[in-house]
């Protein structure tokens, strides 16, 4: 399929998700198991999505520019700088670490 | 305006700008990532979460498959059946709104809504925060898009670096206790040790079972990582409605 077919399968995914929860039972929410799964599940995929984005090149793993950004990008949100100066701040980073040499 | 005295809407209404602001970098990586401008608008009109819409592209960037960027897609937006769980208790919609109010339905406008405790209040947070994230995330995802098309290569304007700042960001506000650290901790590890031997992409799936295992294993306390990117109500602020 092509990536337009996905896009769309995606998209008709997210909004039977949604309106599922304002189909299914009041009760199920007094199950913590299946609140738990949903907590983990977002931490484990955003952590991995980090992770990949930071080191993965394809199939192997490299350490460049994108290092920087990681750890500037992580110093922003300790001073509890807002989504989008993190997000300027990890790119600056990595253009800088290019300049210097980076690859 | 009378609608703009209540508390819950000016919450609603701040959310929507912070929000909607970040949109623009959504638009600028996903158009980094090999998506055109239309299929950018499709993402955040249609499939309208921040989270999984920036899963999407960020496994198309990696050279991950269309099924690959949908699975993380979709798997990042359980969450927002929990919340579709949580507003239909909280504000019990007649049956015909129920539609409209599930495609609104993502972290800001449930945090704003449950951040509230009466009743009018929280459904007023609710269609402020929904309403207005809609308009300004897809005003700004366009603008991004069609400047990041001008753009031209992604690496050298860092924007490779962009999207990592993007997912630390929004997996950031989520660990505010050990455990959740631990599971971020144990996936990202899990991730990068498959990535060698596995197609692009299965990495993270991988890293969604280890981490759908820790949950049900009752590692976490409940509730643990269903916080919004957007924090609507400052820390120690008072939740306003009496």
């Amino acid at each position: 399929m092509s990536l337009w077919g996905w896009i769309l399968v995606a998209c008709a995914v997210s909004i039977a998700t949604k309106f599922l929860g304002f189909l299914v039972p009041a009760r199920l929410l007094d199950n913590p198991r299946m609140l738990r799964v949903a907590g983990s599940l977002t931490i484990g995929l955003l952590a991995a999505l980090t992770a990949t984005n930071t080191v993965a090149s394809g199939q192997s793993l490299v350490v460049d520019a994108r290092v920087a950004a990681l750890v500037a990008a992580a110093v922003a949100l300790w001073l509890r700088a807002p989504f989008l100066v993190v997000v300027l701040v990890g790119a600056l980073a990595a253009g800088l670490a290019r300049l210097l040499g980076a690859a | 305006m009378l609608l703009l005295k209540s508390p819950a809407v000016r919450v609603g209404l701040s959310v929507a700008v912070a929000t909607g602001l970040y949109g623009l970098s959504f638009g600028a990586l996903s158009v980094a990532a090999g998506l055109d401008v239309l299929q950018t608008m499709a993402l955040s009109l249609l499939l309208f979460s921040g989270g999984s819409q920036f899963a999407f592209i960020g496994v198309v960037a990696g050279g991950g498959s269309g099924i690959s960027a949908m699975s993380a897609a979709a798997l990042l937006g359980i969450r927002n059946g929990v919340y579709g769980m949580q507003l239909n208790v909280l504000l019990r919609p007649p049956r015909w709104r129920k539609l409209v109010m599930a495609h609104l339905t993502i972290d800001e406008s449930a945090a704003t809504a449950s951040g509230q405790r009466d009743p009018d209040e929280q459904r007023r947070g609710f269609w402020a925060a929904g309403i207005g994230v809609f308009a300004l995330w897809n005003l700004f995802t366009l603008l991004g898009a069609v400047v990041g098309n001008a753009m031209g290569d992604p690496a050298r304007w860092g924007l490779d670096g962009a999207a990592v700042a993007a997912f630390l960001g929004l997996l950031w506000p989520r660990i505010r206790a050990r455990e959740p650290a631990a599971i971020a901790v144990v996936c990202a590890v899990i991730t990068l040790v498959a990535v060698p031997f596995v197609p692009s992409g299965v990495p993270i799936l991988i890293a969604a079972v280890v981490a759908a295992v820790l949950g049900l294993s009752g590692f976490v306390p409940p509730s643990e990582g269903l916080e919004p990117d957007v924090e609507p109500y400052a820390p120690g602020a008072p939740r306003g409605g009496a």
